[in-house]
């Protein structure tokens, strides 16, 4: 098999024994991405130098048998939105096209430090904002499994280059489920940790009190590898947490008889897709089959996730995109006169239509008069939708359902109906408004080969309970071990 | 018709912190523009705010010292709009539950009783940078963001001042408070505080509000108590003429002193308040705020009662020795030394206030020590020097550094003649060489006496003992009248 197509599990392995170098694999993934991104569109920017350079000093600490981390040497994507420094961190927008950093965020700060190839950034909605990719100012990117269909969203770009194998691993940020959704649509795993266990400093913020990075990974294993790399506490973000960080991947084996499994009958909802119910049923069915209780549990306040989303998530992005006002760095309108002609031009030519949108209706929400009755209430709902998963979680140990109601839509499809796309996060969102860490990992494939993904929740800081049930269900499937065929060239 | 005035006054004070309320950047005055910014207090994207514990301290002991109540899970928000030196489009103050609640301070206006007024609120928050707008460019516009993220308390009063004077009385005891803290340095003319303040007027009796006018760029206390006046005069004159006062913002220009209309009502702002949700919830442990409240040093108010009671001055003198704390320190650590206040405290008041004035330098850099001058006192007591001989000598322990007056005494040969038959001869030569003057006296003149103690204070270049120069005088005279 291919370099490019291992987990970052066997890969760091291989280095390890010293049985190829990190320059190889980078070589290799970098060769991967020139035969498949034309198609995929995946990356916004590849830093060849940069991966390179990154991929000798690798093998220089390798090989002076230096302290290594499980990333060292392995060659990993970005999300455009995580902050590099002096390289550009476009967030999709063209009011960003030319912004390049001063500093490094937090995440990168730590893979870089533990050695990781950072190969370049990945495409995404602008600003987070949307569920496949569709809302890039730059490029679209595909979904490798069906090149006529979207990867999800935001996080597109994160979940199609694991998938098409054009990095061996990925950060991306969920905000209502710009990770899990994409992982799903492109048979990947992705991981959205606790609210508070990555630093989102250096994050370009959408939604702060929702917006959290995570994985995007090949397994479950490799997933728990790089989450290790990138949690913990920071000082420079104050919503982080002083939890200790486990060695998760030495935690993954575990007996499931003693595992309760909650199926939240809300999240069964009409008009889901029959293959995905179906494949998730299964995948239920195998947890009971290994002994693990499963019980129907309630999610009463789940009709109101939606809503409650898209106003906390519009108002603190109306606050969060002020700043890009033409006066310090990014775009700024070439003709206005005067300073709020500059201000509004800059805003109008700078920013995508789905953006706009959400800043009025944040806007809207906030505005005097209107506070009490959106963003008061829907801070009060959100209150009582976190209570439903703590009620549910003083007997059960994950919750499991589908992530998405459908696999992977096509391009297009839903791009003039903001109503419809808004609602296929229908199943991720309750979670980031509870901050509660989940992963989507595969279960299934529907007829048109298209993967399905199921979604485990857990209690806050439970990612173990996660990674020792997801990884139990990966080893007694295939589903992860599935490519997709891309310009004919599978592996 | 007469007009009751209504004063309510929101104070900005700069916290004297040695970092940024967010950020570790420095906030030292004056640096080269942007020096001192990074990516938190520019606002570039991704960066957070981390707060700085000594602000939340700073704000925990003004709250206490102005007698407010202080709310223990105080919530940051943040301040949406637009203007170019504000970083990130909006401002991170609190709004709804500010960290400080519903306080007062006791003020005193020269011939009234005291009075109390209310604290409605204090807040923290972060100051905004300084758009620069060079001469010789046109149309362009720069931006300097070392003041951006600066810490600064907002000290919201109760429409409870009835007259320019109790404002300003207001003013300057809460800047003492906030100065004594040493929380803020009380520098108005660099803006390290600076004060807005609402003005209405309405009839006597009245229970509402007149419509207010909020005044802004006072940056002195006598340019609010000028702003202040002139403004109600203005809404006087607007009503008298059947006007109705509008409800507006108005600078106070120096030069023209008046005010002027800055903006209206109608271009008010929607700041979209709501909790900013990259800060947690301020809280404070009780502990804390008890730890705090016992490191409250003596306020202005409880010093000079103190004084008054302790060390029987006259009040004007109480309240000028404690105006500064530094000054109040020189003073009690002068009289540990030298036990006799009155005599201290007149000669703190007049020399060295007058010195430390004339070369515009603060006690804290006062070159002669409580010690040196308690020295200089007891020479004087004991009858070594006199007053007079004593102001030269704190002339030459000040410009010199020197706070041994005995040395100076010494070297200087000024010690006080007190040898009575070399003074009588003194007397003696100066009877003489007068006759005229002598003449007048015996005519009933006395002022000559006075006369005639100088010269011969003169001859012995000051270092007469005076009450034995009376004394040999008052005995010739008598021998020798006719």
């Amino acid at each position: 098999m291919e370099l490019y197509a291992q987990t970052l599990t066997q890969l760091q392995q291989k280095l390890q024994r010293r049985e190829v170098s990190a320059m190889e694999i980078t070589e290799s993934v970098l060769r991967r991405i020139g035969e498949v991104d034309q198609q995929v569109g995946s990356y916004l920017l590849v830093d060849v130098i940069g991966a390179r350079a990154q991929a000798a000093e690798a093998d220089r600490r390798l090989a002076a048998g230096e302290a290594v981390s499980p990333v060292t040497g392995i060659p990993l994507g970005l999300k455009d939105l995580l902050s590099t420094k002096g390289m550009r961190t476009t967030c999709a927008s063209k009011i960003l096209e030319h912004y390049v950093p001063a500093y490094d965020a937090t995440v990168v700060h730590r893979l870089r430090q533990a050695g990781a190839v950072l190969t370049g950034k990945l495409n995404m909605d602008e600003f987070a904002m949307g569920s496949s990719t569709e809302n890039s100012a730059f490029q679209l990117t595909r979904n490798p499994w069906n090149l006529e269909c979207v990867p999800g969203g935001s996080s597109g770009g994160s979940a199609s280059a694991v998938a098409a194998d054009e990095c061996i691993a990925s950060l991306g940020s969920d905000t209502g489920g710009s990770i899990r959704q994409p992982a799903s649509f492109c048979g990947v795993v992705g991981l959205k940790p606790t609210y508070g266990r990555v630093s989102r400093y250096g994050l370009v913020a959408f939604a702060s009190s929702l917006d959290q990075i995570g994985t995007f990974t090949k397994t479950v294993a490799d997933a728990a590898l790089l989450l290790s790399v990138v949690a913990g506490y920071d000082h420079h973000d104050s919503t982080s947490v002083k939890e200790p960080v486990p060695t998760w991947h030495t935690l993954l084996d575990r007996d499931l008889r003693s595992l309760t499994v909650g199926i939240p009958q809300e999240y069964f909802v009409e008009g889901m897709d029959t293959e995905v119910e179906q494949a998730v049923r299964r995948a239920i069915g195998f947890f009971a089959d290994q002994g693990a209780t499963i019980r129907e549990v309630n999610l009463p306040h789940s009709d109101y996730a939606v809503a409650t989303y898209y106003l906390v998530a519009t108002a603190e992005a109306s606050s969060n995109l002020a700043r890009y006002d033409g006066v310090k760095y990014g775009y700024r309108s070439p003709d206005a006169d005067g300073l709020l002609e500059m201000y509004c031009q800059t805003r109008s030519e700078g920013f995508g239509p789905e953006v706009k949108r959400r800043i009025m209706l944040g806007t809207y929400a906030l505005s005097a008069g209107y506070y009490d009755a959106y963003y008061k209430k829907a801070q009060q709902v959100r209150t009582l939708i976190k209570q439903d998963f703590e009620t549910v979680f003083s007997s059960c140990d994950i919750i499991v359902s589908p992530v998405s109601p459908t696999p992977a839509f096509r391009i297009g499809e839903k791009v003039d109906d903001p109503l419809q796309m808004y609602l296929t996060d229908i199943l991720t969102i309750p979670v980031n408004l509870a901050g509660l860490p989940a992963l989507s990992l595969p279960c299934g494939f529907s007829k048109s080969g298209l993967p399905i993904g199921l979604q485990m929740i857990a209690r806050p800081f439970a990612e173990e309970s996660l990674f020792q049930a997801a990884h139990q269900y990966e080893q007694a499937t295939d589903w992860h071990r599935e490519k997709p065929v891309i310009n004919g060239s599978a592996n | 018709m007469d007009f009751e005035v209504v004063i309510g006054l929101e104070v900005h004070a700069q916290l004297r912190t040695k970092t940024k309320i967010f950020c570790s950047c420095a906030t030292s005055f004056g640096d080269e523009p942007n020096a001192n910014t990074c990516p938190v207090c520019t606002g570039l994207p991704g960066a957070l705010p981390v707060l700085n514990r000594r602000v939340v301290e700073y704000a925990v002991k003004a709250g206490l010292a102005t007698n407010c109540q202080i709310v223990n899970d105080s919530v940051f928000a943040r301040k949406n709009y637009f203007y170019p030196d504000l970083p990130k489009g909006y401002q991170i103050s609190q709004f709804d539950r500010p960290i400080c609640l519903g306080g007062y301070l006791d003020i005193k206006v020269a011939g009234q009783e005291q009075k109390r007024i209310g604290i409605t609120r204090i807040h923290m928050e972060e100051d905004a940078g300084k758009l620069v707008h060079p001469e010789h460019l046109y149309g362009v516009s720069y931006v300097d963001y070392n003041r951006a993220c600066v810490p600064l308390l907002e000290i919201v009063s109760e429409p409870d001042m009835r007259s320019s004077a109790e404002a300003v009385a207001y003013l300057r005891a809460l800047r003492d408070i906030l100065v004594y803290l040493e929380i803020c340095d009380g520098n108005m003319e660099e803006g390290s505080f600076r004060c807005d303040a609402n003005v209405s007027i309405r009839p006597f009796g009245q229970q509402e509000f007149g419509t207010r006018a909020e005044l802004k760029n006072m940056n002195s206390f006598r340019n609010v108590q000028r702003a202040i006046e002139y403004e109600v005069e203005r809404q006087r004159k607007v009503i008298a003429g059947g006007g109705q006062v509008v409800q507006e913002t108005r600078l106070w220009d120096v030069e023209k002193a008046m005010t002027i209309s800055m903006r209206g009502k109608e271009e008010a702002h929607d700041y979209r308040y709501f909790p900013d949700p990259d800060l947690l919830p301020v809280q404070i442990p009780a502990e804390w705020i008890s730890d705090l409240g016992a490191s409250l040093p003596e306020l202005p108010q409880a010093k000079k009662t103190r004084f008054i009671s302790t060390y029987e001055l006259a009040e004007v003198d109480a309240e000028g020795l404690t105006s500064s704390r530094a000054l109040a320190d020189f003073f009690e650590e002068a009289v540990k030394r030298f036990a006799n206040p009155k005599m201290v405290s007149n000669w703190v008041m007049s020399e060295l206030l007058r010195y430390l004035n004339d070369e515009k330098t603060s006690i804290d850099a006062c070159p002669v020590t409580p010690a040196g001058l308690a020295a200089l006192l007891a020479m004087i007591e004991a009858g070594t020097i006199s007053g007079k001989i004593a102001k030269k000598v704190f002339a030459t322990m000040y410009r010199e550094r020197q706070n041994d007056p005995a040395a100076i005494v010494a070297a200087q040969g000024l010690v006080q003649i007190d040898d009575t038959s070399a003074l009588a001869e003194v007397v003696r030569q100066v009877l003489a060489a007068n006759p005229a003057e002598v003449e007048k006296y015996y005519g009933g003149k006395q002022k000559v006496f006075g006369f005639l103690v100088g010269q011969v204070m003169r001859q012995t270049r000051g270092q007469a003992n005076p009450g034995l120069v009376n004394e040999l005088l008052q005995q010739q005279l008598d021998a020798g009248r006719p």
